[in-house]
C-alpha cells in the first residue's frame, strides 16, 4: 500500500470514538478498506481518473469561489433546508429537522444511540456495492465520516429536503455519509447543492421499500478548484422507483459513482447527468446497475460538454443476473467536444445472464453539427448564440430526465448562464 | 434587389468548378424561377448566396441592395434581408420551435438596431401566421423540425419566412417531397408574402410548383451557367420537351 494510503488509514484509526454502534461500523469499514487497499492508477476502474489527489494525506487547497452573480439554486423551492459548511452542520442556516412522514437526524447524534434503525443500514449497501467492483473510497468514507444525515421516510414527505454544502475554508477536507431509508409506499425528494469543501468524499445510501419513490437532483457547485468523489448506493425493492440527476459545471476533479441494485420485481432506476467543463476539468461518471429481479427498467443518460482541454470519463455497466428476465436496460453516454483539445473516455459495459431481456447502449463523441449551425445562422442567429443553442440541444435528453418542470427549468437556466460565462 | 455578376465558385475541398459565371438580376417585387437538370449548380447558388461553408468564390460579385453579400457572415446576410428556405430543413432536438423563432426574430431585430419583440407580442404574431399555414400549437411547441412530416417541415420554413419578413427569399426545391395538397398550402403561404418590396428566387425541378407560384421570369441553368431566360412559357417548354433541346441549342 502506498504511503499516502497508510496516512489515510492512520487518520481513520485516530478518529474519536463515534459512540455505541458507530465505533463498530467504522472498524468494519476500516477492515474492508484495509483488505481492498486504496485505489491506484493500476486499478481497472481508475485508469482514466488519477486517484492520487483524492487519497493524499492533505487536500490540495481550493480557492473560495464568489458565486454571488447567481441566486442560490433551488432558492424558490419550498423545502426543508439543511446546511453544512465545510462539512460541519450549521443549525443557524438550517430549518428544524421536522417534517410529517419523515424523521431527519444528524449521523453524529444517531451514532451515539444504543439502538437505532440506521445501525443495520450504515455501510451495508456500501459493503454490498464492493462486489464485483471495489469502491475503496466509499469504504474509506464509512470508516471516517464525521457527519451526515440519517433520514427515515415512513410516508409521503410534505416537501423536498434540500442539503446545501457551502465551502468557506480553502483547505477543508470533508467526509459526509447519508443514510436514507424509505419504507413501503413512502416518497421523498432530496435536492443537493454546492461544492462542500476543497475535497469532498460523500456517500449516500438509499434503501427503497416496496413501491417507494425516491427522487434526487443535485448540483455540485461552480467552484473550479474543488475535488470530489461521491457515491450513491441504492437498493430497490418491488415496484420502487429511483431517479437521480446531477449537474456538474466546473470542478477540477469530480468522480460520481452510482451503484444500484434492483432486487424487487417491476422496479425502475433512472440515473442521468449533465457535465460542463472548460479547461482544467475532469469529470467521471462511474455507474454500475445490477438487475437481480424480473421486469425491471434501468436508464443511464450522461451528457458532457467539454472545451479547452477538459476531460470526460464514463464507465457504465449493466449487469443482468440469471433469472432477471424482461429486463429493460438503456444506457447512453455522449460527449460534445467544442475543440480538438478535449477528450472523452468511455467504457460502456453490458453483462447479461438472462435470455429474455432488452438492453441497449450507445456512446458517441462528436463536434458541433455544422449543418445545424449553418441553419441557425441563416436565420440570423449569430455563431455564438447558435452554438449555445446546439449545446443545449445536445444536453436536452439528460435534462428531460428531470420530471418536475420547475426544477428542470432551474437546471436549464444554470446551463444557459454557464454557456454565457464560458463563451469562446 | 439582388444582383449577381459573373459568379464563379469552386468546392473548397476539391478542385471542382460548380458555378462558371452566373449573371442574374432580380428587381424588387419580382419572382424568378431557376430550373435545370441535376448537378447544374442550382442548390450551390442558393448556398453560396446564403453563406454556407465549403465553397470558394473565385470571381464575381453578389449584392443585395448594393451591399456585397459575399463578405458577410450568414447571420449578417439574414439581417440584411436574405432568406433561404432549405430543401432539407434541419432537425434540432431539444430546442423548441417557438424559442428558435423568437431567437431568430430578435437576433435580426437587434442586428438592425430595433427593439426586441416582447414575448406577448411575439406570441400574438406567430399564432396568427401559424394559423394560416395550418401549423397548430403542438407544432410550435415541439423541437425544431423533429418528428415533422415532409410537408410540416416545408410549412415551418414558410412560417420562418413569414416571421422574419425578408426582402429576398430563396426557395430551394421547396416542392420536393410534397403532395398536391401540401404544395398548394405552401404556395399559398408564399403567395401571401408576395409584395412590391419582396423578391423571390424559386429553385425547382418541376413546372408544377410554378402553376401555384407564378414567376415573372424563368431561367434555365446548366453546367454552372444560366443558358436561357424567358417568361413562364419557358417552364412549360421544359415540362413538355425536357432539357435536351435547350442544351443542344446552346452547345
Amino acid at each position: 500500500m502506498p504511503a499516502t494510503a497508510r496516512t489515510e488509514l492512520d487518520r481513520a484509526i485516530a478518529l474519536p470514538d463515534a459512540g455505541c454502534w458507530g465505533t463498530k461500523a467504522r472498524a468494519e469499514a476500516l477492515a474492508r478498506l484495509t483488505s481492498i487497499g486504496l485505489p491506484t492508477r493500476r486499478d481497472e476502474y481508475w485508469k482514466y481518473t488519477r486517484p492520487d489527489t483524492l487519497t493524499s494525506a492533505t487536500p490540495t487547497p481550493a480557492a473560495i469561489f464568489d458565486n454571488s452573480d447567481e441566486a442560490p439554486i433551488f432558492g424558490a423551492v419550498d423545502c426543508l433546508r439543511i446546511t453544512f459548511v465545510d462539512g460541519v452542520f450549521d443549525a443557524s442556516a438550517s430549518d428544524d429537522l421536522d417534517m410529517a412522514g419523515v424523521s431527519v437526524e444528524r449521523l453524529a447524534s444517531a451514532m451515539a444511540h444504543d439502538i437505532h434503525w440506521a445501525k443495520d443500514l450504515y455501510g451495508a449497501l456500501e459493503t454490498n456495492g464492493q462486489k464485483p467492483v471495489t469502491r475503496p473510497l466509499a469504504a474509506l468514507n464509512s470508516a471516517t465520516a464525521t457527519d451526515g444525515l440519517v433520514i427515515h421516510v415512513t410516508g409521503q414527505a410534505a416537501k423536498p429536503i434540500l442539503i446545501r454544502y457551502l465551502h468557506q475554508n480553502e483547505t477543508s477536507d470533508v467526509v459526509l455519509h447519508h443514510v436514507i431509508k424509505l419504507e413501503a409506499n413512502a416518497s421523498l425528494t432530496v435536492l443537493e447543492s454546492g461544492p462542500a469543501a476543497a475535497r469532498l468524499n460523500k456517500v449516500m445510501e438509499v434503501d427503497l421499500g416496496d413501491q417507494a419513490n425516491f427522487n434526487h437532483i443535485r448540483t455540485q457547485g461552480r467552484d473550479h478548484a474543488r475535488r470530489a468523489v461521491t457515491h450513491i448506493f441504492a437498493r430497490l425493492a418491488t415496484e420502487s422507483r429511483f431517479k437521480s440527476f446531477t449537474l456538474t459545471a466546473n470542478g477540477v476533479l469530480t468522480r460520481n459513482e452510482c451503484v444500484i441494485e434492483l432486487t424487487g420485481n417491476d422496479a425502475f432506476a433512472h440515473v442521468a447527468g449533465a457535465a460542463l467543463g472548460d479547461g482544467d476539468f475532469l469529470h467521471d461518471d462511474t455507474v454500475f446497475i445490477t438487475h437481480d429481479a424480473q421486469n425491471c427498467e434501468s436508464r443511464q443518460v450522461f451528457k458532457k460538454v467539454l472545451r479547452n482541454g477538459a476531460t470526460g470519463v464514463f464507465q457504465g455497466k449493466i449487469l443482468v443476473k440469471p433469472g432477471a428476465q424482461k429486463t429493460d436496460g438503456y444506457q447512453i453516454s455522449q460527449a460534445l467536444l467544442l475543440d480538438d483539445d478535449s477528450q472523452f473516455l468511455a467504457k460502456p459495459e453490458l453483462e447479461i445472464y438472462a435470455d429474455d431481456v432488452a438492453c441497449s447502449h450507445g456512446s458517441t463523441t462528436g463536434a458541433i453539427d455544422e449543418t445545424a449551425l449553418f441553419y441557425l445562422r441563416s436565420r440570423g442567429i449569430d455563431r455564438t448564440e447558435a452554438q449555445d443553442l446546439l449545446v443545449l440541444s445536445f444536453l436536452a435528453e439528460a435534462i428531460a430526465e428531470i420530471e418536475e418542470q420547475t426544477l428542470a427549468d432551474e437546471i436549464q437556466a444554470r446551463l444557459e448562464n454557464w454557456l454565457k460565462r464560458h463563451r469562446a | 434587389m439582388l444582383k449577381i455578376s459573373d459568379l464563379r465558385v469552386e468546392l473548397e475541398e476539391e478542385d471542382k468548378k460548380i458555378l462558371k459565371g452566373v449573371n442574374l438580376e432580380i428587381g424588387a417585387g419580382e419572382v424568378h424561377a431557376i430550373m435545370g437538370p441535376n448537378g447544374s449548380g442550382k442548390s450551390t447558388l442558393s448556398y453560396v448566396l446564403s453563406g454556407r461553408d465549403g465553397y470558394e468564390v473565385t470571381d464575381g460579385t453578389a449584392t443585395l441592395d448594393d451591399a456585397s453579400l459575399l463578405d458577410m457572415d450568414p447571420e449578417e446576410r439574414a439581417a440584411a434581408g436574405l432568406f433561404l428556405a432549405f430543401q432539407y430543413p434541419v432537425e434540432i432536438p431539444g430546442v423548441g420551435n417557438m424559442t428558435f423563432l423568437r431567437t431568430a426574430v430578435n437576433s435580426q431585430r437587434k442586428a438592425r438596431g430595433q427593439d426586441e419583440m416582447s414575448a406577448g407580442e411575439f406570441l400574438k404574431v406567430v399564432r396568427a401566421k401559424a394559423k394560416s399555414l395550418q401549423i397548430d400549437a403542438d407544432m410550435l411547441k415541439r423541437p425544431v423540425n423533429v418528428g415533422f412530416s415532409g410537408g410540416e417541415k416545408k410549412r415551418n420554413e414558410i412560417l420562418q419566412m413569414a416571421m422574419l419578413e425578408p426582402k429576398m427569399c430563396i426557395l430551394d426545391e421547396t416542392d420536393s417531397g410534397l403532395d398536391v395538397d401540401a404544395m398548394k398550402l405552401v404556395s399559398d403561404g408564399v403567395n401571401a408574402l408576395r409584395d412590391a418590396g419582396r423578391s423571390f428566387l424559386v429553385i425547382t425541378h418541376y413546372q408544377r410548383l410554378l402553376d401555384h407560384i407564378k414567376p415573372d421570369f424563368v431561367h434555365i441553368m446548366a453546367d454552372g451557367r444560366i443558358i436561357k431566360t424567358g417568361g413562364p412559357d419557358l417552364a412549360l417548354e421544359v415540362e413538355n420537351n425536357g432539357y435536351a433541346d435547350l442544351l443542344e441549342e446552346t452547345a
